[in-house]
């Protein structure tokens, strides 16, 4: 095996503006049937029902979803940081050129926090309370650089003045509990640029922040993704940041992507009938007074999946078909796929 | 930081007074007037009129308290009925003494207590930690007079390793701790008060290391690749202010003393001189022996939050 070689960050930075230059790139993370399956005595949960998709260097792609339709099951085994021993996973993950399942321990702690890094949804429970800002970003560094102590928090406060945090030598020395929420979400995402990684994955980063704070914060994400050139993987269940930040988009229900396309395709000519009744369920200009359109029944058990569209039992427009046989993706345009057996007759 | 420390230092003033309030009720909780105790059977009424006036008991109460705060403030607590002794050194020996056993069975429990409640709650579900339950749950069941007894029956009079009871030489009533020979004299009885708090200390160690390990936190870190022992360390972090505020419980209760634990090793310290007290109604070394008691718990419950301030920093902002 020849992994684990390019954790040092110097040669990213002098690849990546060549990255665009070159007529064919190679994807920067490529997924292919991911199966992931939590055991317990009782039951086995079907997380993630072979899951496949490729993101390209300096690509967004948004998952959404409703909760429990996998999307950050799909992510975090991308790091592997599910509990290993109540999880089952089968397929292929690449996340530039390791094959992240079949490291060791070892080597896929080597690969998390300097060439994949993940950032979580609520940073007040996310940052270690009894540590300092300084102290969660330099360990971060050492833990895979060679750096003296003192080099490590010249390059934490770098970070901190990159994700626009004020008066940041004066941060370092401050707990999570004494910055406000949208400065410990950009106190959390320093911690995660913290080696420069090549993948940066994002678990409903904004979710937890102000609807103002929250824009904010998607704007810096998209600044940095763009100054670093880093692939991003953003799940959210909030249609509007998706759209705020996605070069594409992958829809997921019961552990199955059922779209997948350029953001401008899905939001604007959405195939899957699930999709489309998403988007009809939020608000975009209606009447004050009309309600919005909600998707009937439940979201899918994943301990019982049922045979063919798993969306079929709550889908408008099923046939029987579509309770028999489960819809494969295919293409409805140019890089643009759903999976349902009624795209061509759906208008 | 400072700011905290002098104001958490205020809050004793209050507590202090309390304890001193409850400690000096004490003379008026046992029946009879507190001459009576004094005097013997036939003593006269006018020898019992001099006795109050001699005590001040003829005094309104909150007088007698006024004097009695301001006199043990001053290190004077009056002196024992029965030794004639004054109380304050009689109860500095012994809490000297307890000090020694306490000390001892408190470092032993914690540090006991710290390794095996980690690695348990590093492990759990694990042979590891069943064995570590089992040994917690044993030591908070066992009583510590039966185990005092069956280490005596063991080590000192079937295998003659360490002396049954006593503190040394012979009359001797103050510790050495240099001095080997009567070091061993503590081993017994350091081990026998060990094994509650040691039970205790562990399971909370290991459930609030649980928790921490459970955190969100813990993900973060796993997702910075960070290697288990640091990840570990920041668990036992996290978790170390709880563990702290039953830790200094626990040494606040071994401070009190056990009566049985003192009476089984013949160990001259503040339960056995509160057994005495009781026992001879020696109210003035009773009402000391409490006093010293309650402030010595006090003082180690401000070192503990002092303590926790250190290591928590949320702490600090209140």
């Amino acid at each position: 095996m020849r992994n684990l070689q390019t954790t040092s960050v110097a040669p990213v930075a002098k690849d990546m503006p060549l990255a665009g230059k070159i007529p064919v790139v190679s994807p920067l993370a490529r997924v292919k049937d991911l199966n992931v399956q939590f055991r317990s005595r009782d039951a086995t949960v079907h997380a993630v029902n072979g899951v496949s998709f490729d993101l390209m260097p300096r690509d967004v792609l948004c998952i959404i979803g409703e909760s429990g339709s996998g999307k950050s099951v799909t992510m975090k085994s991308m790091m592997r940081l599910l509990p290993p021993k109540k999880t089952v996973m089968t397929g292929e993950i690449e996340v530039n050129g390791h094959k992240v399942l079949d490291l060791s321990e070892r080597q896929i702690r080597h690969l998390r926090g300097a060439e994949i890094s993940m950032i979580f949804q609520e940073p007040m429970t996310a940052l270690d309370p009894v540590y300092t800002i300084g102290r969660q970003i330099t360990e971060a560094i050492r833990a895979h650089e060679p750096v003296t102590t003192s080099e490590a928090r010249r390059r934490a406060l770098e970070l901190l003045e990159l994700v626009r945090i004020p008066s940041a030598v004066s941060r370092l020395d401050a707990y999570p509990h004494e910055l406000s929420g949208g400065l410990r979400q950009r106190a959390m995402i320093a911690v995660a640029l913290s080696c420069k990684p090549k993948l940066l994955l994002a678990d409903e980063p904004t979710t937890a922040l102000d609807a103002t704070v929250q824009i904010q914060v998607l704007v810096l994400l998209r600044q940095l993704q763009d100054e670093l050139g880093m692939g991003v993987i953003f799940v959210t269940h909030d249609i509007g940041v998706a759209a705020q930040i996605a070069d594409k988009i992958a829809v997921m229900y019961a552990g199955e992507i059922v779209e997948f396309g350029s953001a401008r395709d899905v939001l604007v000519n959405p195939a899957h009938p699930y999709t489309r009744a998403m988007l009809a369920s939020t608000v975009h200009g209606q009447a004050r007074d009309a309600d919005l359109p909600v998707i009937p029944g439940d979201p899918a058990d994943l301990r019982r999946l049922v045979a063919g569209c798993r969306f079929a039992p709550r889908c408008g427009v099923s046939k029987s078909l579509c309770l028999e046989r489960a819809p494969s993706l295919v293409g409805v345009a140019a890089h643009h796929d759903a999976a349902c057996h009624l795209i061509n007759s759906l208008t | 930081m400072i700011g905290y420390i002098i104001k958490r230092m205020l809050y004793i003033i209050p507590v202090c007074l309390g304890v001193t309030a409850v400690c000096f009720a004490l003379m008026y909780l046992a029946p009879g007037d507190p001459a009576q105790a004094l005097l013997p059977p036939d003593a006269t009424p006018e020898d019992a009129a001099y006795l109050l006036r001699l005590y001040g008991f003829d005094q309104p109460v909150w007088v007698q308290y006024g004097r009695w705060v301001l006199r043990a403030a001053s290190g004077d607590l009056g002196v024992s009925l029965q030794s004639q002794r004054p109380v304050f050194r009689e109860v500095m020996s012994a809490l000297g003494n307890t000090a020694v056993l306490s000390a001892g069975a408190v470092l032993l429990a914690f540090v006991l207590a710290f390794i095996l409640g980690t690695v348990a709650a590093y492990n759990i579900g694990s042979r590891i930690d069943q064995a570590s339950t089992t040994l917690s749950i044993t030591g908070v069941s066992v009583p510590n007079y039966w185990l005092g007894i069956v280490l005596v029956i063991v080590f000192a009079v079937e295998l003659g390793w360490l002396p049954a009871a006593g503190m040394g030489s012979a009359g001797s009533d103050s510790f050495s701790l240099t001095d080997w020979a009567q070091l061993r004299y503590a081993i017994l009885p350091i081990i026998t008060m060990s094994v509650l708090p040691l039970g205790i200390i562990m399971r909370s160690v290991r459930a609030s290391v649980a928790e921490a390990l459970g955190q969100e936190s813990i993900q973060l870190l796993r997702a910075k690749g960070l290697p288990p022992y640091a990840i570990l360390t920041h668990a036992v972090k996290n978790a170390f202010p709880q563990i702290l505020a039953v830790m200094g419980l626990q040494f606040g209760f071994l401070v009190g003393g056990s009566i049985l634990v003192e009476t089984i090793f013949n160990w001259p310290g503040t339960g056995f001189l509160l057994g005495k007290a009781i026992l001879t109604r020696d109210v003035p070394l009773l009402q000391g022996t409490i006093l010293v008691l309650s402030i010595s718990f006090v003082i180690i419950n401000l070192v503990v939050d002092v303590l926790q301030s250190i290591f928590d920093p949320r702490v600090r902002r209140t």
